[in-house]
């Protein structure tokens, strides 16, 4: 027999395993989709950029300084750039927490632990405004509220009262903070519902049976129990709400009111990308110090939260003469989160002249009005402006490819976790692939746009590309695709794939025959997942779309930003009518794919 | 002798510091039907599943048929799909998006057989294992029982000739555990090849093994054939685990007291005299005994104990008596009648020869 040397031959042993190699190509992959720009975005905010000799005198591009960093951090600017936004962002993100979790926990035990009427409706519906995009209701907030004095035509709110709208009511914080609770409500609403119908409901009725009263067993049993999904569903949403681009840019900048998220783009967008770049860092620090405390408390208080079993009858508390009134607000809460958006975005579409909401000046030029001269500066309607057509195009694509993509990586990342759980390198490639999640989506955009607006090593300067769009989407929805998959696998277990092993099939037909048949199920849920979310997307290719590689959802915010608000209204709706064909698809799949 | 199919050298398994496996030689002749049995976490299945080639052992060697398929120091590793060996799985991990007809037929389209064989094959199979028109269902379809019984045919119809198993029985109730005990001893019987068994349940060890492994941290610490084991446990780890209720065990010190050279087992209470001769006096031991071995006399006499009964646990066709003499309880298995009630006074009766006797600082067996 052949000898070799014995260390050698045990690596060869080792690289033999397929998930081994799997493994190591897909770090590969995310190194590069992931770090790498990481580690540009850190070098380029030392050196001197060309733009910079605009700043500076002293700028010599391509050097080594401090500059970006003593502009962000210790300058007469810092002020301005960093102190007051980062305070806008804490502020809108706590409130946004705070009132999201509220008005969620609350709705979450009148559903789960009350006897109101049409709860399955409520919950059903109740999960609505998350649906749709969240700067849509900044938008509609806008059509409502919009005064004439900061420029452009009033909202509805004036049409209809005369009265003008003060700033404070029309933009900026208020509005910021109103708009997003009531989108990220939901959120909260599914966390606290989902841990209210797992806890034991024995344990309340011990606490029942040992003489406790209702508000007693609430305080100190139920409340308890829900803390950790309370808690995570408010780090959540601070995160969340950090990154948000759409919602602040447009309540917030017409009074220059400015967060850390808008203050990115603004300075990317005025060619001082390394101070970006520095604020995109902050807003990493603290949205992963955040998602680092959230993890390191699930992991502890997981341990109590999951015991017990569901399918325990609920003895449900009797709200009494309370029932119809809280049930009316229900009521309320749902008009004002998604009817009312809708109907304004709906009206704004149809209104002839801006500001203008008559009956009689309504119309449908901006849907399928053709291209004329003497209105909206020659632009045809929605349905028929080839520009607009052609975002859509786009968006579909970009939602397409980006879904397939990170769909299919998502099964090699959980084959590669799952097959070598507890090692070391599954470990490291569940960590980077879990990396975009700490990213805010406006953060991880400056992030492409420092790497790839040069050329790098051996790859051309990808930006203008659909190619470079599409991929910053995989990236940052890999975690989702990556869990989904991760999830199923684990229930699959790795001896299916084992009992195939020890009768003789290769890796090739284990992988065609038994992996990819069982894992395409949370593939696919991951798949529409990001669908959804790429169609939808603003925060994140805002900074990387050009005119040919436009989406809709940049479409709409230029024709925002220009004041065109029938255009913006209209596209919005074409991405809502998207994102819901999308998640009505989502449900049949789901029905269909149960085993 | 028959030759070795399998044979075992030296094997270790490091998972993190967890000493899974530690340093563990044997060999299975051809036709033999060993079955490693052990607390859970003792390192079985991790051995199972070294010799299936599923999982890379740390150290040692590995022969199958005479072919090394593992060797650390050669640094040789022959994968599972090249092993040709049969294993079923404690979950039985039958695909869930095939039928049966696809499950059993998969080994055998990987060896690239025609369909019109296949389909023979697996009819033949099917006949074999009683599930005949089962073929389109599938497995979550099937009751755990016929869901064992396709997990058996799928490794049956590649013919291989070590056929390894892993737990196959414990997910299935009490009366289908003794009928599919009864099918596999059968089958082994009837297809002859070499089987590797692993399980907890050291019924199924008595009944099916033609030798035990009994493992225990990482370690053998007896390989025997059944009633060696049960009879002449090597170590008090064994004596303890092997046997149900588990065995009476009795601290003291052995003296010369016996007739005819032979050893007496005193504790501070009582006196025993023992099939033993070899023993210096003085020594601190550990005497075990059956439970089935105790009986129950009227009167008192040489190597009996006084004792008062605290419960009677009657079951079927034996009963479990445990009787309390001072700090120690005993239990006796009874097969016949049983007309005591609690708190009666009773003798035990231990024979001589049913006495077995440990050393007290090794744990080990001493030699009659």
């Amino acid at each position: 027999m052949k000898r070799t040397h014995p260390s050698f031959s045990r690596f060869k042993n080792y690289i033999r395993r397929p998930h081994i190699v799997i493994s190591l190509i897909l770090l590969a992959i995310l190194l590069f989709i992931v770090l790498v720009p990481f580690a540009r975005m850190i070098r380029d905010s030392f050196i001197w950029q060309f733009a910079d000799t605009r700043l500076s005198r002293n700028a010599l591009p391509g050097e080594f300084t401090l500059f970006h960093w003593k502009r962000v951090f210790s300058s007469a600017l810092t002020q301005n750039i960093l102190v007051r936004p980062l305070f806008n962002s804490l502020t809108t993100s706590l409130s946004v927490s705070a009132c999201a979790m509220f008005i969620g926990s609350m709705l979450a035990w009148l559903v789960a632990r009350t006897d109101i009427p049409f709860r399955k409706t409520i919950a059903t519906v109740a999960v609505l405004p998350y649906v749709i995009p969240s700067y849509i209701h900044a938008l509609a907030w806008i059509n409502l509220f919009k005064n004439d004095r900061i420029g452009g035509a009033a909202g509805v709110f004036q049409y209809l009262t005369g009265i003008v709208p003060p700033d404070w009511l029309s933009y900026g914080y208020l509005p910021i903070v109103v708009t997003l609770s009531i989108h990220y409500f939901p959120f909260t609403f599914l966390l606290v519902s989902a841990a209210l119908t797992s806890i034991d409901s024995r344990l309340e009725e011990s606490g029942e049976i040992l003489g406790a009263s209702r508000t007693h067993i609430l305080r100190r049993i139920t409340f308890p129990l829900v803390l950790p999904a309370l808690l995570s569903s408010f780090i959540l949403t601070f995160s969340r709400v950090l990154g948000t681009f759409g919602t602040p840019y447009f309540l917030g900048t017409p009074v220059r009111y400015f967060t850390l998220s808008t203050q990115i783009y603004s300075n990317i967008t005025n060619r001082i990308p390394s101070v970006g770049y520095i604020l995109a860092f902050v807003l990493i620090a603290i949205s992963s110090a955040v998602i680092y405390i959230n993890q390191k408390m699930i992991g502890k208080s997981k341990s109590y939260v999951t015991i017990g079993g569901k399918g325990f009858r609920v003895t449900d508390t009797p709200l009494g003469r309370m029932q119809y009134p809280l049930l009316a607000l229900i009521v309320l809460l749902f008009l004002a989160s998604v009817v009312l958006p809708l109907v304004l975005i709906v009206w704004q579409t149809l209104a002839l002249y801006p500001g203008d909401y008559s009956l009689r000046h309504l119309t449908l030029l901006f849907w399928i009005g053709e291209a004329n001269t003497a209105f909206a500066e020659g632009e045809a309607g929605v349905l028929r402006n080839p520009a607009i057509l052609g975002a859509a195009w786009n968006s579909i694509k970009l939602a397409l490819s980006a879904s397939a993509l990170a769909g299919f990586l998502g099964i090699f990342i959980g084959y590669a976790v799952v097959k070598g759980r507890n090692t070391k390198l599954a470990s490291m490639v569940e960590q980077m692939s879990f990396l975009p999640y700490l990213v805010p989506g406006i953060a991880f955009g400056a992030l492409y746009l420092a790497l790839f607006s040069h050329s790098f090593g051996p790859i051309p300067a990808l930006y203008g590309t659909f190619f470079l769009v599409a991929l910053v989407c995989v990236a940052k929805n890999l975690p989702f695709t990556g869990r989904a998959v991760i999830t199923s696998m684990l229930q699959i277990g790795s001896e299916l794939e084992e009992a195939s092993e020890t009768l003789g099939a290769r890796w090739s037909m284990r992988f065609r025959k038994i992996i990819l048949p069982l894992s395409i199920q949370g593939a696919i849920s991951g798949f529409v997942l990001v669908f959804i979310t790429v169609m939808r997307e603003l925060s994140l290719i805002i900074l990387l779309v050009t005119p040919q590689t436009r989406t809709l959802t940049t479409m709409t915010f230029r024709y925002q930003e220009q004041g065109y608000t029938q255009f913006s209204s209209a596209i919005s709706v074409m991405i809502i009518v998207i994102v819901i064909f999308g998640e009505l698809f989502s449900k049949k799949l789901g029905k269909k794919g149960s085993i | 002798m028959a030759a070795d199919i399998i044979e075992v050298k030296n094997l270790t398994k490091v998972f993190g510091n967890v000493v899974a496996v530690d340093n563990v030689t044997f060999s299975i002749a051809e036709k033999d039907f060993l079955i490693l049995l052990g607390p859970s976490g003792c390192g079985k299945t991790t051995i199972l599943r070294m010799i299936a080639g599923l999982e890379i052992p740390t150290q040692g060697e590995i022969y199958l048929k005479d072919r090394l398929v593992f060797s650390s120091s050669k640094g040789v590793f022959v994968p599972a799909r090249q092993r040709e060996v049969g294993l079923v799985f404690q979950s039985y991990a039958l695909w869930p998006h095939m039928t049966v007809f696809e499950n059993i037929a998969f080994g055998l389209k990987v060896k690239r057989e025609g369909s019109e064989v296949i389909r023979k094959k697996v009819d033949d199979i099917l006949a074999y294992m009683q599930l005949e028109g089962m073929k389109d269902r599938y497995p979550q379809e099937m009751s755990g029982g016929q869901q064992q019984r396709v997990a058996l045919a799928r490794m049956l119809v590649s013919h291989p000739d070590i056929l390894l198993m892993d737990e196959p029985l414990s997910n299935l109730d009490a009366k289908l555990r003794l009928e599919m005990r009864a099918e596999i001893k059968n089958i082994h019987s009837q297809i002859g090849a070499t089987t590797v068994y692993v399980t907890h349940d050291q019924v199924e060890g008595q009944t099916m093994a033609s030798n035990i492994a009994v493992i225990n941290k990482g370690i053998i610490e007896q390989l025997a054939p059944p009633k060696t084991i049960y009879n002449r446990p090597a170590n008090l780890f064994v004596a303890d685990f092997i046997g149900s209720p588990a065995i009476n065990l009795m601290e003291g010190r052995t003296s010369s007291e016996g007739d005819d050279g032979r050893v007496c087992f005193k504790t501070g209470e009582f006196t025993l005299v023992t099939a033993y001769r070899n023993i210096q006096p003085g020594r601190e031991v550990v005497a075990a005994i059956r439970p089935e071995s105790i009986s129950i006399v009227k009167e008192e006499s040489a190597n009996t104990i006084p004792g008062e009964v605290r419960t009677i646990l009657p079951s079927g066709p034996e009963t479990v008596l445990r009787v309390r003499h001072a700090n120690l309880v005993f239990s006796l298995l009874l097969t016949q009648e049983v007309n005591l009630s609690p708190g009666q006074k009773i003798h035990l009766y231990l024979p001589a020869e049913n006495i077995l006797v440990f050393d007290k600082q090794t744990g080990n067996l001493l030699p009659l």
